[in-house]
């Protein structure tokens, strides 16, 4: 369980104090999947960043598990079980995809375990494992990667952030069924989402609503999805394409 | 049979990836003495005279053979100058493996300097591989200037490997190439440098034929207070493609110098020239950390990935 308490960012920018996220408390119970969001702007990715350890909050506690992780940097994080899925993967030069899956396991695993978390974001391993997470990868394969190499922690709780962002229609029904499939076969994970798509809204379990850094709302999906209906907190892919129909496997 | 001790036998596994004596055509030297040598069917290895060196001679036609010649020194205070020759014959399709490992554990400067020519036949195909590496809790500087020139006549390819991660104080390395028609050199130059070290890296390519090409490509890490400097030149004196791209990582205090030289003297030369250098990106770092590893894990990580 992941507890936020009177959570509040800031930054100074350009002399002026700047607070982005302001006295943020709410809970990620376990088994849950939940879904933050709200409109562009409002704080979302930089809170993602704060459950991650990639910033440090200006005050308020964060607790995972009973434990207080406030003071925690990202490696400790990581180890107690929090995973992070980016927005916009990273490039590198000479590591290949399934260094990554090795580091992201934490041991040297095999090539036909590889293909396991491969194979669920619908890559063939045979033709990804040996290539480089550089720039000869497109937005799409890149994305599915850092998927990858996030179902591969198996972590106790695992932020995505935008998993949707850089993804073509076809793929986006694909990660509607790895986050299905996810939360269906760890039914002790919890899995929290940024994302303001209808379609990620409507799997969740939870929905947290932000704006303008401040928590307006938190509810179970059926209370609080139709108040978003039509909002910018709940977009559509692509309006009118029926994403989902005859979706094949292959992303 | 050759008997190597320990210390021998540790440098060659560094930069030959040799556990025993190998196969197929060899020298190996150290501390300035052939201590074995095999020549086959196919290569023929003689001594030079008047000058210190061997003579590599593949015959025509000679396919899937190696050839070894790695140099260690062991011993304090050893300066040394070698010129060895490869005459490749047409058609040929040989791997080349040379090197030297420097251990210095006295006070004095061991320095090798190993001057290659390669004479590439017609089609012939080379794969040649150089690795550098020093070891020794001395003060003497372990001290490796390398000069390699390479002559490939038409339709001939040639793949060099060099590679220098630890270990060597000081380096200059000299790497020239005239390319015939047709003619294709690949280089991939991988380097470290750490505490007070220092390497430069010069390539002259002249690619003189129609249709000759040629990729020089460089990473490098420079970490502690090291320096380097890449200095890439590339003459187009035909119709003809070259590239050279260095990409370099900086670290602590380290400093990198990059040259680019295009050089075109033909109108239907097409050169290119790639450099970057900078740090390690925070988000790398930041990656794999989300992964679990600490900083410095993740850096060895993003290092070991670069220079693979």
């Amino acid at each position: 369980m992941l507890e936020l308490k009177e959570l509040s960012f800031g930054v100074s920018d350009d002399g002026a104090d700047k607070e982005i996220i302001r006295d943020i408390s709410l809970t990620v119970p376990d088994h849950r999947l939940v879904v933050i969001t709200g409109p562009n702007g409002g704080g979302k990715s930089t809170l993602a960043k704060l459950i991650a350890g990639v910033e440090k909050p200006t005050s308020g506690r964060i607790v995972f598990d009973g434990e207080d992780i406030t003071d925690l940097g990202i490696t400790d994080r990581a180890r107690r079980g929090i995973a992070f899925a980016f927005q916009q993967p990273v490039r590198f030069k000479g590591i290949r995809v399934i260094d990554l899956l090795r580091i992201a396991v934490g041991r040297r695993i095999a090539v036909s375990d590889a293909c396991e978390y491969l194979s669920a974001v619908g890559l063939c391993a045979r033709d990804y494992i040996d290539r480089e997470v550089n720039a000869s990868l497109s937005g799409g394969e890149l994305k599915r990667i850092e998927i990858a190499t996030v179902l591969a922690r198996n972590a106790k709780l695992t932020v995505f952030d935008e998993p949707e962002a850089g993804i073509d229609l076809w793929s986006f029904q694909n990660l509607i069924e790895v986050f299905e499939s996810m939360r269906e076969r760890v039914k002790d994970r919890s899995i929290l989402i940024i994302s303001h798509q209808e379609r990620i809204l409507n799997i969740a379990d939870e929905i947290i609503v932000l704006k303008d850094g401040a928590l307006q709302r938190q509810g179970i999906r059926s209370e609080v999805m139709p108040e978003l209906i039509g909002t910018a907190s709940a977009v559509q892919m692509c309006r009118g394409t029926g994403a989902g129909k005859g979706a094949s496997s292959e992303w | 049979m050759v008997k190597l001790d320990e210390i021998q036998k540790r440098l060659l596994l560094e930069i030959a990836d040799l556990h025993q004596v190998p196969e197929g055509a060899y020298n190996i030297r150290s501390d300035s003495e052939s201590v074995g040598r095999q020549s086959t069917a196919n290569i023929e290895i003689v001594s030079k005279t008047g000058v210190s060196g061997l003579e590599i001679r593949i015959k025509p036609g000679t396919k899937n053979e190696s050839v070894h010649i790695p140099v260690v020194l062991t011993k304090s205070g050893i300066k040394e100058t070698v010129y060895n020759d490869f005459f490749i014959g047409e058609d040929a399709d040989v791997v080349i493996v040379a090197g030297c490992g420097i251990d210095n554990c006295g006070n004095q400067d061991s320095q090798h300097d190993g001057v290659h020519r390669f004479f590439v036949g017609k089609n012939a195909k080379v794969r040649y591989v150089e690795k550098h590496y020093g070891s020794g809790s001395g003060s003497g500087k372990r001290v490796l200037n390398p000069v390699t020139e390479v002559f490939q006549e038409e339709g001939s390819v040639v793949e060099m490997e060099m590679v220098q991660i630890r270990g060597v104080d000081d380096t200059e390395r000299t790497t020239r190439a005239e390319l015939g028609a047709g003619a294709k050199l690949t280089v991939r130059e991988r380097l470290m440098t750490h505490d007070e070290q220092r390497a430069i890296s010069v390539y002259d390519v002249a690619l003189n034929g129609k249709d000759a090409s040629a990729d020089v490509v460089s990473r490098s890490v420079a970490k502690g207070t090291s320096c380097q400097k890449f200095d890439a030149k590339i003459a187009g004196n035909a119709p003809c493609h070259g590239h050279t791209e260095c990409d370099s990582i900086i670290m602590e205090q380290g400093r990198i110098l990059a040259v680019p030289g295009l050089e075109a003297n033909d109108p239907d030369a097409e050169l290119f020239h790639e450099a970057a250098i900078g740090k390690i990106a925070g988000e790398q770092l930041i990656k794999l950390m989300t992964l679990g590893l600490t900083e410095a894990e993740a850096e060895e990580q993003i290092i070991n990935g670069f220079l693979r």
